[in-house]
C-alpha cells in the first residue's frame, strides 16, 4: 500500500468558455489532513465535484491507490472509496429518519439488500458504527432532534461505513460552534490515525491550525501554493490564495469629501466588537475579509435587510434605520447584491426590464411605463459599460456572466445615489468585464460614497481608495490604498492574525 | 484523388451541420410563436368547411358566450400565475358569489346593485385571506387555496342547509323566501346588445372582452404589472429592487378573487337561481385556459392575451365538435388533450429555443 491515496495530475475542466480548472496537480497522502484553501470562484467546489463524480474532467488523470480513477457518477466514486461530506449538513442526513436508518442508508439503497427491514439487526449494526466513531447518541432518535454537530458526525459516520480511502469535507465547521467543531476534530484525528486520507476545505484559521498536515492554496483554477513544512506558513498560504499586486494599476486617487455614512458602535453579532467607521463622499471604500467576516452583513444592514444588534448608523448626520429595500432606495442607499443569479437577475426578462426595475416609477407616467425613455436609458448604460448584446430588448439569459453582471451594476449606476454598495461585484466575471465595471465605478464616484465588498486582494487593490479589513465581524484594519500600503500587514489582518499581535488569544467564534 | 474526395465530403458534412441548426431554429421559432394561432385558424377553417352553420356570427357569439365566464376566471388565475402562485379556489369563489347573489336577492330581498357589490366584496375578501395565508403564514399557495376551496364549498351550503335558492323556497326557519331576482341583475346574464345585427352580443361577452383588455393593459403596460412579472421571475431580486413583494402577492390573489366573483355573478344572472350544483367545471376549465395561454405567441409565461385565446380555443373546439355530433362525454377528454399539447408546446419547444441560444 503506497503512502499516497490519491494522485491528481493535470486535471482540467471547463464550462463553455469558462476554464474553471486549469491543470490541477495534487497528492493526498494516507493518514494526513490536506487542507485546500481558495477564495470564492477559485474552483474548489468544481475540483471536489470532479473527484466525487458529479462532474467529469476534460483532461488530466486521477489515480486512487495507484489505480486509474475516473468516476462517472457519485455512486461510482463512493464504491471506489472516495466519500464526500458536503457543506450543507442537511444534504448529508435525512432529518426525519432515525440515526440508525441514516447510518445505514447507503446499505439500504444497495441492490440486493432485501425487501423487508430487519429493525433489530439494523439498530445493532448502527450502534456498532456509532461506537466505533465515538458517537454517543441514541440510534433510535430522529436526526432532526440532534444538535448540528451530532448531525454532522452522523453524516461523516455514515460516510465511513463505506471504509473510504479518501474522505472529503467541504467547509464542515461553517455552521458549528467552537465546542462542536472540537468534537468533529477529535473524530478526524481518529480517522487520520486509521490511515484515511482527508481533504479538508476551509479558510477558517482555527480549523487549519488545529488540523492541517499540509496546505494547498488554490487560485484561478490552479494550485498556487503547497505548504507542508512545519510549522505551516498559514499567512503565506493566504497570500497565495488571495493573489496580490498582479500588475500595478495607477489609481487616480479621489480626495475624500465630507462624511456621508457613520457607524457608531455597531455590533453585528453577540460577542463581536463594535464597529466604528466613517465613509466619505467621493471615495471608494473597499471592505475585505474572508468568507464569514461580516462583509455581507454590513451590506444587508445598510440596505434594510437586517438590523444591527446594537449601535447607530448616521446618513448625512441623521439616524438611518431602513426596514426594507424600498426605504433604503428612497433614502438614496443602493445595493448591488452578491450572487446575481438568485438576488438580481430576472430571467426571461429583457435587459431594459432588468435595468430599470428599482426605478420604474421614474420611467412611468400615471402608472404606465414609458418604454421609449426606458429603452433610451438602458441603451445609454449599455454603451457606457460596453455590454455585448444586440439590443436592449435581448433576454438577459442570452448574455455571458460578465455582461449580466454589467447589467446588474448598470441598474444601480443609472440613477444618482448617496451611498452605493456593491457586494462582490466581480464575482464570476472575466478580467475584461472586471476592468470595465471597476473603471465605471471609479469614474462615477463623485457625489456619492461608494462601498465595495471584495475578498480577492487584486480586486481590492484595483478599485479601492481606502481598504477596511474585517475579521470575525469587526474592523481589524483601515488603510489608504497608496504607495505606503503595507500589503503584508493587510494580508495578516485578513488571515485573522491581528489578534495574535494584540494578544487577544486564540480565535474562538464561529459563524452561525 | 480519393483523398481529395474524402476531404470534400468532410467539408460538405460540416457545412451541412453548421447550416442545419440555423434553419431549424427559425422554423422552431415560428412554430413556437405562431403555432397555436395557426392551429386555431386551422380549426376554424376545418369546422367551417365540415359543418353547416359553424361559420356565422351567431355561432361565433355562441362560442364567445360559452367561454365568457371561464375566460374571466382564467384571467383572474393569470394574476396569481404571474406572481408565481396559483389559485385553486377560483371555482368555489365563483359558486359562492353565485349563491350569495341569489341569497341577497331571494332571501334578503335586496336589489341588483347591493347583490353585485356584496359578491365583489366577498371575492376581494377571499382573495385577501388567500393572500394573507400564503404571505404571512407561509402556507404553500396550492395548499392554502385548496383549503379555501373546500371551505367555500361547504360555506356556501350552510345558509340554505344545502339546497338551491329560488323564489318560493322554504327557508330553514320555516318561512318562505319571497324575493325575486332583480331584472337588472338578470340583464347581466341574459340580455344581448345590438351590434350590426339586432340582439347579437350578450352582455357577458362584452364584460369578458372589457376585462381581458383591462387585464392585458395592466399586466403589459403598467409598472405594477411589470413588477408582478418580476416577482414571478425572481422574488428575492424583486424585493432587493425595492418591490413590496407581499403586498403585490396579496393584490394578485384579490384580483383573482374579484374576477372569480364576477364570473359567479354572470353565472347567477344567466341561471336565474342559486343552483348549488352549477359551476363544477369552472376551476378546471379556467385553469386550462390560463395554462394553454402560455403557448400562445411563444410567451412561455402567463399572459392575458394568451389566456383569452386559450379560452376561445377550447370554446371553438367544443362548439365545432358538438356541431359535428360528437357526444358530450368526449368534451373533457378533448380539453385535457388540448391542455397537454399546449403544455408540450410551451415547455419542450421554448426549452429547446432557450438551449439553442447558448
Amino acid at each position: 500500500m503506497s503512502a499516497t491515496a490519491m494522485e491528481i495530475a493535470g486535471l482540467t475542466k471547463a464550462f463553455g468558455t469558462n476554464r474553471v480548472l486549469r491543470g490541477i496537480d495534487l497528492e493526498l497522502a494516507r493518514g494526513e489532513v490536506s487542507v485546500l484553501m481558495g477564495a470564492n470562484g477559485a474552483g474548489k467546489s468544481t475540483l471536489v465535484k470532479v473527484i466525487c463524480g458529479v462532474h467529469q474532467a476534460d483532461g488530466g488523470t486521477m489515480r486512487l491507490g495507484g489505480r486509474p480513477f475516473a468516476p462517472r457518477t457519485p455512486i461510482e466514486a463512493i464504491r471506489a472509496g472516495v466519500v464526500t461530506v458536503h457543506q450543507n449538513i442537511n444534504d448529508g442526513v435525512i432529518p426525519d429518519l432515525d440515526v440508525a436508518s441514516n447510518l445505514l442508508l447507503d446499505r439500504l439503497t444497495e441492490p440486493g439488500s432485501g425487501f423487508f427491514l430487519r429493525e433489530r439487526e439494523l439498530r445493532r449494526q448502527a450502534r456498532e458504527i456509532a461506537a466505533s466513531m465515538g458517537l454517543e447518541v441514541d440510534v433510535g432518535r430522529p436526526v432532526r432532534e440532534l444538535q448540528l454537530a451530532d448531525r454532522q458526525l452522523v453524516a461523516i459516520a455514515r460516510a465511513m461505513a463505506h471504509r473510504p480511502e479518501l474522505l472529503i469535507l467541504d467547509e464542515p465547521t461553517s455552521s458549528l460552534s467552537a465546542a462542536e467543531a472540537e468534537r468533529l476534530f477529535a473524530l478526524l484525528d481518529r480517522l487520520r490515525d486509521q490511515g484515511v486520507a482527508i481533504l479538508y476545505i476551509s479558510h477558517r484559521t482555527s480549523d487549519i491550525r488545529r488540523l492541517a498536515d499540509r496546505i494547498y492554496a488554490m487560485r484561478d483554477g490552479a494550485i498556487v501554493g503547497r505548504f507542508s513544512e512545519k510549522p505551516l506558513d498559514y499567512e503565506a498560504a493566504v497570500t497565495a490564495m488571495l493573489g496580490q499586486g498582479l500588475d500595478e494599476i495607477a489609481l487616480d486617487h479621489n480626495m475624500p469629501g465630507p462624511p456621508v455614512l457613520e457607524f457608531r458602535d455597531v455590533v453585528l453579532e453577540p460577542g463581536a466588537r463594535p464597529i466604528n467607521l466613517t465613509v466619505h463622499r467621493d471615495e471608494v471604500l473597499t471592505v475585505t475579509g474572508l468568507v464569514g467576516a461580516g462583509k455581507t452583513m454590513i451590506a444587508e444592514i445598510l440596505f434594510g435587510q437586517r438590523a444591527p444588534l446594537s449601535g447607530e448608523i448616521l446618513l448625512e448626520g441623521r439616524p438611518y434605520r431602513p426596514r426594507s429595500a424600498r426605504e433604503a432606495i428612497d433614502a438614496g442607499v443602493f445595493l448591488c447584491p452578491k450572487d446575481r443569479g438568485s438576488t438580481g437577475i430576472f430571467r426571461d426578462h429583457s435587459l431594459a426590464r432588468n435595468t430599470t426595475m428599482p426605478f420604474l416609477e421614474r420611467f412611468s407616467h400615471l402608472g404606465f411605463v414609458n418604454t421609449r425613455s426606458e429603452a433610451r436609458a438602458t441603451r445609454r448604460m449599455i454603451d457606457e459599460l460596453g455590454v455585448v448584446c444586440q439590443s436592449e430588448q435581448d433576454d438577459i439569459g442570452t448574455l455571458s456572466g460578465g455582461n449580466q453582471q454589467k447589467i446588474m451594476v448598470a441598474r444601480w449606476l443609472g440613477q444618482p445615489s448617496r451611498v452605493l454598495i456593491l457586494d462582490e461585484p466581480f464575482q464570476g466575471v472575466d478580467i475584461k468585464a472586471r476592468r470595465d465595471i471597476g473603471a465605471k465605478i471609479r469614474e462615477t464616484t463623485k457625489g456619492r460614497a461608494t462601498i465595495v465588498m471584495a475578498s480577492e486582494m487584486d480586486e481590492v487593490l484595483e478599485i479601492a481608495d481606502r481598504i477596511v479589513v474585517l475579521s470575525d465581524k469587526h474592523v481589524v484594519g483601515d488603510h489608504r490604498n497608496n504607495k505606503d500600503l503595507g500589503l503584508r500587514e493587510v494580508l495578516a489582518q485578513v488571515a485573522g492574525q491581528e489578534k495574535a499581535l494584540t494578544g487577544q488569544g486564540e480565535e474562538t467564534g464561529h459563524a452561525p | 484523388m480519393k483523398m481529395d474526395r474524402k476531404i470534400a465530403m468532410q467539408n460538405n458534412d460540416t457545412g451541412e451541420k453548421a447550416a442545419l441548426p440555423a434553419a431549424r431554429k427559425t422554423f422552431v421559432d415560428y412554430a413556437i410563436r405562431y403555432g397555436f394561432l395557426t392551429l386555431l385558424a386551422g380549426l376554424l377553417i376545418f369546422f367551417s368547411v365540415a359543418t353547416e352553420g359553424f361559420f356565422s356570427p351567431f355561432s361565433a357569439v355562441f362560442i364567445f358566450q360559452s367561454v365568457a365566464i371561464t375566460g374571466i376566471l382564467a384571467l383572474g388565475v393569470t394574476f396569481t400565475l404571474v406572481v408565481d402562485g396559483f389559485d385553486l379556489s377560483i371555482g368555489s369563489t365563483a359558486t359562492s358569489a353565485l349563491m350569495l347573489s341569489a341569497y341577497m336577492m331571494v332571501v334578503l330581498e335586496q336589489g341588483a346593485v347591493v347583490a353585485v357589490i356584496a359578491c365583489l366584496v366577498l371575492g376581494a375578501l377571499i382573495g385577501l385571506v388567500n393572500g394573507l395565508l400564503i404571505v404571512k403564514t407561509r402556507v404553500p399557495d396550492l395548499l392554502a387555496t385548496l383549503g379555501m376551496m373546500f371551505l367555500l364549498i361547504g360555506l356556501q351550503r350552510i345558509p340554505t342547509e344545502g339546497r338551491s335558492i329560488s323564489t318560493g323556497m322554504v327557508l330553514p326557519n320555516g318561512e318562505k323566501a319571497n324575493g325575486v331576482f332583480d331584472p337588472a341583475f338578470l340583464w347581466l346574464g341574459r340580455n344581448k346588445l345590438d351590434f350590426i345585427i339586432p340582439n347579437l352580443i350578450p352582455v357577458s361577452v362584452v364584460i369578458f372582452v372589457i376585462v381581458a383588455v383591462l387585464v392585458w393593459v395592466f399586466l403589459e403596460k403598467t409598472r405594477y404589472g411589470r413588477v408582478m412579472y418580476a416577482i414571478g421571475s425572481n422574488q428575492r431580486a424583486a424585493a432587493l429592487a425595492g418591490a413590496n413583494v407581499n403586498r403585490y402577492k396579496i393584490v394578485a390573489y384579490m384580483f383573482s378573487g374579484v374576477l372569480a366573483s364576477v364570473g359567479g355573478i354572470l353565472l347567477a344572472a344567466r341561471l336565474g337561481r342559486g343552483d348549488i350544483a352549477s359551476g363544477n367545471n369552472l376551476l378546471l376549465d379556467s385553469v386550462a385556459a390560463a395554462l394553454i395561454g402560455f403557448a400562445v405567441l411563444g410567451a412561455a409565461k402567463p399572459n392575458a392575451f394568451g389566456t383569452a385565446i386559450g379560452a376561445l380555443f377550447v370554446g371553438v373546439l367544443l362548439q365545432g365538435l358538438t356541431m359535428m355530433n360528437a357526444p358530450y362525454y368526449t368534451q373533457d377528454f378533448v380539453k385535457g388533450a388540448v391542455l397537454v399539447v399546449a403544455l408540450v408546446f410551451t415547455f419542450v419547444l421554448t426549452g429547446r429555443r432557450a438551449g439553442s441560444n447558448h
